[in-house]
């Protein structure tokens, strides 16, 4: 597996939202393993605002950040977030969402292949938050995409794959491509069958950080789990039809 | 005059936009900036003016999926 020249030493990436509290978020951080941590970027307060404070214990952990553009809605929104995250937090990579629909949070596919080609012509190593759809696959590789995100389901619904036909015909037409699923689980056994598709990583937030026990979900998740530890029941997400949508662009979480 | 920071009305009177985050108390912070929707980088922003009615957005890293 191969991101832009970096070769992640975990399957899997994990995201730093919705956590009980700081400290169970690095301890998850630690027991799940994985070496990429999706970061976002949000208005800050003045006078020592908690952004500050957030970079700091993420910088502690010793991993590399993968920036996202959610919660942006257009394409000049999630340029403009791409700009200043790659400033803010000094890597090339972004990951690129491009909201679409408020409910399922459903990428606007039309305005990630814009995104991608601008932010592809300013230097920028994109990891676009896409569907299953390979038409647009194609059309993001074009747009010189070396790493494509599909969802296992819509964020933070920890359904799982829903559509593994979809998912695996991904997988046959770009056998070169690092293929990740973004979104949408909320079990080891929805990563497992992730994996006997053949894809290379998964990317999980609301399965670990909204499980009973955070820390022995995000060991249940790690690829190669090793023995000892707790045996805490971890506990699954809250497996959800319709969400609540989050914030927009920018703007602080609710 | 009045410019619209992070969402809300504020008063400035700074010149650029490096002085008005000083002003505003983000001196020593680590954040990103946007001017009217466009992405400002940190070395710009001692020659970038602020007019009345400008959208300033400063922002700074939180947590993400």
């Amino acid at each position: 597996m191969d991101f832009y020249g970096y070769e992640p030493a975990s399957r899997l990436l994990l995201g730093t939202s919705q956590y009980p509290s700081p400290a169970i978020l690095a301890d998850a951080v630690r027991a799940s393993g994985a070496d990429i941590v999706t970061v976002s970027l949000r208005r800050e307060a003045a006078r020592g605002g908690e952004g500050q404070d957030f970079w700091r214990l993420i910088r502690d952990l010793g991993v590399r950040v993968l920036p996202n553009t959610a919660g942006c809605h257009s394409v000049k929104e999630a340029v403009a977030t791409a700009e200043m995250a790659r400033e803010i937090f000094a890597t090339p990579w972004i990951k690129l969402e491009v909201i679409g629909e408020a409910d399922t949070l459903q990428p606007d596919v039309f305005g990630l292949v814009e995104a991608a080609r601008i932010l592809g012509a300013e230097g920028f190593q994109v990891f676009p938050y896409t569907t299953e759809d390979l038409v647009v696959a194609e059309r993001l590789v074009e747009a010189g995409c070396r790493v494509l995100m599909p969802w296992g389901a819509p964020i933070g619904s920890g359904q799982g794959l829903n559509n593994p036909f979809g998912l695996r015909a991904l997988r046959a037409h770009f056998p070169d491509i690092p293929l990740v699923v973004d979104a949408g689980l909320g079990l080891p056994s929805h990563a497992a069958a992730a994996m006997e598709l053949g894809y290379d990583a998964i990317l999980l937030n609301t399965a670990v950080a909204k499980a009973g026990n955070p820390v022995a979900m995000a060991r249940g998740f790690a690829p190669r789990s090793k023995p000892g530890g707790s045996r805490a029941t971890p506990g699954r997400c809250r497996r959800a039809t319709w969400l609540r949508p989050p914030p927009r662009c920018w703007e602080r979480p609710i | 005059m009045q410019v619209i920071v992070n969402g809300a009305p504020q008063e400035v009177a700074a010149a650029t936009l490096a002085k008005t985050l000083v002003a505003l108390g983000y001196a020593d912070a680590i954040v990103a900036t946007a001017l009217n929707g466009e992405f400002v980088p940190a070395r710009k922003r001692a020659a970038t003016p602020v007019r009345d009615g400008d959208r300033i957005e400063i922002l700074a890293p939180r947590q993400g999926g």
